[in-house]
């Protein structure tokens, strides 16, 4: 087995069961909004960062993490823009959340176009 | 009692529940993986704050909860949405803490042991997301409180 197919194997069960935990956390707590914090969670950041110092070494990583400060920020747009379509017009959340996500991805691309 | 947490909640979740949250969340973390080798530590670092299971979380929660009114004898669609606006809200107070453990992993990794970062870096998401949200509720209190005053 390929050294880059065992690391992709690796972040996928790593991945999961750290994703799942969170899940389960949000599951457990009441109230709904405190619960809601662990759907921002930095699920994928815990899994993946050890594996990234491990194969490319801390300052790559250290990259990584203040670029993730931005996405963050990217996340921030998308969930308040999520809660206010969802309180305002109650459409389903599975339509509301994946309506809303090119959000996500226009204010991540405009901060990459900021620092390149 | 501000904050709860019920263990049986687990129980409720069911097989297909759990796979759909293990596989989104294994194969977020390997796109993010692939998509950092391609385009750099910059795209890819973007990609570590990406909702990866938002979507799947937020319609959980509006199901179950519309479950619930069910059993009840109710029709529980506008309060499923009103519940997942509110844990929605809740997300976006977490981001906040997100960014603080990004900010975090990248001032001391460089010159600290990455356990050390780690544990750090999970300290400061804990903290700033249950003090956003005491914050949060403090303020909406005394927002009620203020307009029950004057009335």
């Amino acid at each position: 087995m390929s050294a880059e197919l065992s690391e992709s194997l690796a972040r996928f069960f790593i991945g999961g069961v750290i994703v799942s935990f969170f899940a389960v956390l949000a599951e457990m707590f009441r109230p709904k909004s405190f619960a809601g914090l662990f759907g921002a969670a930095p699920s994928i950041a815990l899994a993946t960062l050890g594996l990234t110092i491990a194969s490319h070494g801390p300052h790559y990583a250290a990259t990584e993490a203040r670029s993730m400060i931005l996405g963050s920020i990217a996340f921030l747009c998308y969930a308040a823009s999520t809660t206010w379509l969802l309180w305002r017009f109650k459409p389903s959340a599975l339509t509301a959340t994946l309506s809303l996500l090119p959000i996500w991805f226009a204010v991540s691309f405009a901060f990459w176009l900021a620092i390149r | 009692m501000i904050i709860g947490a019920r263990f049986s909640a687990i129980k409720g979740i069911k097989p297909h529940e759990w796979i759909i949250r293990f596989v989104f969340g294994g194969a977020v973390c390997v796109a993010a993986g692939l998509i950092a080798q391609h385009y750099g530590p910059i795209v890819g670092g973007l990609f570590l704050a990406f909702p990866a299971i938002f979507p799947a979380g937020a319609s959980l929660v509006e199901a179950h909860e519309k479950q619930h009114k069910a059993r009840a004898g109710y029709n529980g669609t506008n309060r499923g949405r009103t519940v997942a606006a509110i844990d929605a809200y809740g997300a976006a107070m977490g981001c906040i803490a997100l960014a603080g453990f990004a900010l975090v992993f990248c001032i001391w990794l460089p010159r600290t042991s990455p356990w050390v970062v780690f544990l750090l870096a999970t300290l400061a998401w804990l903290t700033i997301a249950v003090g956003a949200w005491l914050l949060w509720r403090k303020l909406r209190h005394r927002a009620a409180t203020h307009k029950t005053d004057s009335r």
